[in-house]
């Protein structure tokens, strides 16, 4: 047996697990396409029941795109565990001796490439249609991305918690929706600003700082609850 | 030092702890809660810009202010129980739960009371009420995630983990007024500052506070024998005594 010097051992595991899960996705790409699919008919409600006028949607488009995208990452959650879960994988990542955080966050990381960023690149689409001006482009998008990390970890927390019980979906949606609020708070004003040409720096700074705060800390709680629920 | 504790522990010590200290927190509220509704209700002065309305403030104020308290006593028992693995402190969560769900129902219908004569308005997406509003959901989540689970120590582990990270909400609740320009009045009371609060309402408030602390406690205690006698209800000691208790009845 070669001795593999542990830094690069835990950096071939995250390669592997990031190749794993590509391969999953693209082979699954229907789960990919329907949080997707979800973020633009739930768009297109709004429309229909508050006003054709994209003069009155423009007040509400950025409330609206943001809400879409929290409740498709939401749906999207559901996947992330789950399957892994059910068919052993992460009990063996469990049992492995590698340190359970950063395989898990590791997932989360590939999870949020898959469902984060089609919402992101979506958005400005979506945006758009509903009335929004092409300058607040950059800011959606930022916004979004930023936010949508942050939906993804904090999700991942109880997506993991929620695992081992039966009908978790509606469980998963009490535990988080409340946790994201302020992330939906800083994104939506951001965006919100930015239509009005004022600075957008303080809501999005605060985004990234969630951001980080959540890529710190929510890996040792997404394992502690794994632990718990495969156990 | 530390044999209190680990004696406190102990489920059959804690019940009839308990059982003990309950009736001292009850009466001891009850008597407080009288003088200050009296201090607060009739000696006290009318508000110079509220009239009499201000004085909803004695429910409000110590509702709002145990609506985190208990969160904070939630969330630290929680951990304990996780790290140290002491099933009575897990049983403590549990029990504070509901309990701090009402206070923060209590606190946002006496706030929503109190603002409909002031702000015109029976409710204001306001930063503070915002807060506190999603401190009920942290509440309800918790709630439901623990009934969940048939097995009673995953319940109590897996909430344990909502609950610790369910406190972030606290300082921002707590501070929401100092941070946003919001609706809400200030703090008017200060441990570092004086208070912008006259003498002979403030005593009163803070009269009334300790009572619904003692309150709190009281019903604790309640709430913890009743967790008790549903997670040990198999075990011989508590048989005895309930028995006990059933023939001295």
């Amino acid at each position: 047996m070669v001795e593999v010097p542990r830094e690069r051992g835990l950096l071939q595991i995250v390669g592997l697990i990031l190749a794993r899960e590509l391969r999953l996705a693209v082979r699954h790409w229907d789960q990919i396409a329907q949080p997707l699919i979800f973020f633009v008919v739930v768009t297109t409600l709004f429309p229909l029941a508050i006003s054709p006028s994209l003069s009155e949607l423009r007040n509400i488009a950025p409330g609206v795109v943001w809400v879409a995208a929290m409740l498709a990452s939401l749906l999207s959650l559901e996947s992330l565990f789950r399957p892994d879960v059910e068919d052993g994988v992460i009990e063996q990542w469990a049992l492995s001796g590698q340190p359970l955080p950063l395989l898990l966050l590791s997932k989360t990381v590939t999870h949020w490439l898959f469902a984060g960023l089609p919402l992101v690149i979506m958005a400005p689409v979506v945006g758009t249609a509903l009335g929004l001006p092409m300058s607040v482009w950059p800011v959606l998008a930022g916004s979004l991305a930023l936010g949508t990390g942050c939906l993804s970890l904090l999700g991942g927390i109880g997506a993991a918690l929620t695992v081992a019980v039966r009908r978790g979906s509606v469980l998963l949606a009490l535990l988080v929706l409340p946790l994201e609020m302020p992330v939906l708070i800083f994104g939506a004003r951001a965006v919100d600003l930015a239509m009005h040409g004022e600075a957008v720096a303080g809501p999005l700074n605060l985004l990234a700082a969630v951001l980080l705060l959540c890529l710190a800390l929510a890996p040792f709680a997404m394992s502690a609850a794994m632990r718990i629920s495969i156990e | 030092m530390w044999l209190w504790f680990y004696k406190l522990a102990s489920p059959p010590y804690a019940y009839a702890v308990a059982a003990k200290l309950r009736p001292w927190l009850l009466w001891s509220a009850v008597i407080l809660m009288a003088i200050a509704a009296y201090g607060g209700l009739v000696m006290a002065p009318m508000d110079y810009q509220q009239k009499d309305a201000f004085r909803i403030i004695y429910v409000h104020v110590p509702t709002a202010t145990l609506s985190l308290t208990v969160y904070i006593v939630l969330a630290v028992s929680a951990g304990i129980g996780l790290i140290w693995r002491i099933k009575l402190a897990h049983a403590v969560a549990a029990a504070c739960a509901p309990i701090g769900a009402w206070f923060t129902v209590l606190a946002l219908a006496t706030g929503s009371i109190w603002g409909k004569p002031m702000w015109g308005t029976w409710w204001e997406w306001d930063p503070r009420l915002t807060s506190e509003l999603i401190q009920l959901f942290l509440y309800l989540g918790y709630m439901a995630l623990r009934s969940s689970f048939d097995d009673t120590q995953r319940a109590d582990r897996a909430s344990a983990i909502l609950a610790i990270v369910g406190v972030v909400n606290v300082p921002v609740v707590k501070y929401s007024v100092v941070w946003w320009n919001s609706l809400h009045q200030g703090p008017s009371i200060s441990l570092t500052r004086e208070s912008t609060i006259t003498g002979s309402m403030l005593w009163p408030l803070l009269l009334m506070l300790l009572a619904f602390m003692l309150y709190f406690a009281a019903v604790l205690c309640d709430r913890i024998r009743a967790e008790i006698l549903k997670r040990e209800r198999n075990a011989s000691w508590l048989n005895a005594a309930v028995e006990t208790t059933a023939a001295r009845a």
